[in-house]
């Protein structure tokens, strides 16, 4: 075993950070120094902030979004079309979505998409949840805005037939060549998609 | 170790940040897993999609370990099973079957008939229903449940084959099986006949079949569920219109 070259404190902090995304053991070590020595710039209103954090941010019971109240601030924003429904995987993605700036909708976050490795499947999902909100008949279009993975487009199709009698129009991501892509370097089901999926100029 | 064979991309689990665990159906090894070091960079995502075909080079200090893959893509298939219901929810249960067998035990039958049905799925939706339902019979009898419907177990016959005994399995003519028509499972013409199409209805009544055995054989033993794909992938290829 491995001799410990700090107190236990600090080698806790080490041990939190190293579960973080993006950082392994090393580069833990490397924040938790930067952190110890910055003790009133950073380490101070750091943890200030992930004890409100902690406190007050939770899962919104419409849309699945994270946010300090409940209803979010999406679903709370009169200015937002909310017959428009834009369901997106993860909360990651409607934060994408937002910085884009593409659509003054509401969202819907399903938790992930199925995937029968993962042992994913639809009652792990937040569908029953989406279905339900539909039914209720505000929402008259959906925009299935989730990856173009065989596991998101069969989550889709799972959608489509749970939703099928409701009075609903769905729409899709158009699939096909990114911005700055270069076709030399694209796969060949993105190039048969975006030819496919052709408009006129 | 190594070896280097074609494999077709049958799902990939997230390992860590960068890399995948994914797991290839080969001619000679089976079902084979392997860890994909930056499987999940923009390069290699739309690679490791199921239904993809790639080259497959595997490396591992010794055989029992799960190795490393090393991926190069032989043909991108699934951009086209992404347009069609049927060719989605088909893939997924084909793979879903082939999790069905043990690791690395080779079925050359299995993999051929994985390649004709893939290449198959976005034909028209009969067509690809039908070669589900003879993959569905293949993986029963690679996994030692067959269904013998060459003759009548009774008479003998090979004529006017029209139901399947549970019990047994094997196919039972109209005649010496009429009196337990109410207790034998049907068997639709399109199995026995090639010249007979098959047309919603009749697929509907193989798949009825197909899961009589799997559940008895297959999912209750070891506690499985029927795959959600498969109720999907029925209800499309079976769609009447």
């Amino acid at each position: 075993m491995a001799k410990s070259i700090a107190g236990p404190e600090i080698e806790r902090l080490i041990q939190l950070l190293a579960k973080l995304p993006g950082l392994g053991p090393r580069s833990a070590r490397r924040a938790a120094l930067h952190l110890v020595k910055k003790r009133e710039p950073i380490l101070r209103p750091l943890t200030a902030a992930m004890a409100d954090a902690l406190e007050k941010v939770g899962e919104c019971s419409v849309c699945g979004n994270i946010d300090t109240s409940d209803p979010c601030t999406i679903c709370r924003d009169p200015a937002r079309d909310q017959s428009v429904v834009v369901v997106v995987e993860d909360v990651s993605d409607l934060w994408a979505l937002e910085r884009a700036k593409a659509l003054n909708a509401a969202y819907h976050v399903l938790g992930g998409v199925l995937s029968p490795l993962e042992g994913i499947g639809p009652e792990d999902l937040t569908i029953r949840q989406l279905v339900e909100r539909v039914s209720k008949g505000e929402v008259k279009e959906l925009v299935i805005a989730v990856n173009a993975t065989v596991e998101g487009q069969t989550t889709a199709h799972y959608l489509m037939d749970q939703l099928e009698g409701l009075d609903v129009r769905a729409t899709r991501l158009a699939h096909g060549v990114p911005v700055g892509g270069e076709l030399d370097y694209l796969d060949e089901g993105t190039l048969s998609a975006a030819m496919r999926s052709r408009t006129a100029l | 170790m190594e070896w280097r064979e074609e494999g077709v991309v049958l799902g990939v689990r997230r390992h860590g940040e960068t890399s995948v665990i994914a797991e290839l159906m080969t001619r000679s090894r089976g079902r084979h897993l392997g860890l994909v070091r930056g499987g999940r960079s923009k390069a290699m995502r739309p690679v490791l999609q199921p239904g993809n075909s790639v080259m497959a080079h595997w490396r591992a200090r010794l055989d029992e370990h799960m190795g490393a893959f090393a991926l190069e893509p032989v043909a991108s298939r699934a951009g086209g099973l992404m347009e069609s219901t049927v060719g989605l929810h088909g893939v997924q249960l084909a793979a879903s079957h082939l999790r069905l067998l043990a690791e690395r035990d080779p079925h050359p039958r299995l993999y051929d008939g994985l390649i004709v049905l893939i290449e198959n799925l976005n034909a028209d939706r009969l067509t690809a229903g039908e070669l589900m339902l003879r993959f569905e019979l293949a993986v029963l009898e690679e996994l030692g449940f067959g269904l013998d419907l060459a003759r009548c177990a009774a008479s003998g016959t090979k004529e006017d084959l029209v139901y399947v005994s549970p019990k047994s399995g094997r196919a039972v003519s109209r005649e010496p099986g009429e009196p337990y028509h109410d207790k034998l499972l049907a068997l639709p013409a399109f199995l026995t006949d090639t010249d007979r199409a098959a047309d919603g209805e009749t697929l509907r009544t193989g798949f009825t079949l197909t899961r009589y055995f799997l559940s008895r054989h297959v999912y209750e033993p070891r506690g499985l569920d029927e795959p959600h794909s498969r109720t999907s992938f029925i209800s499309a290829a079976c769609a009447s219109g």
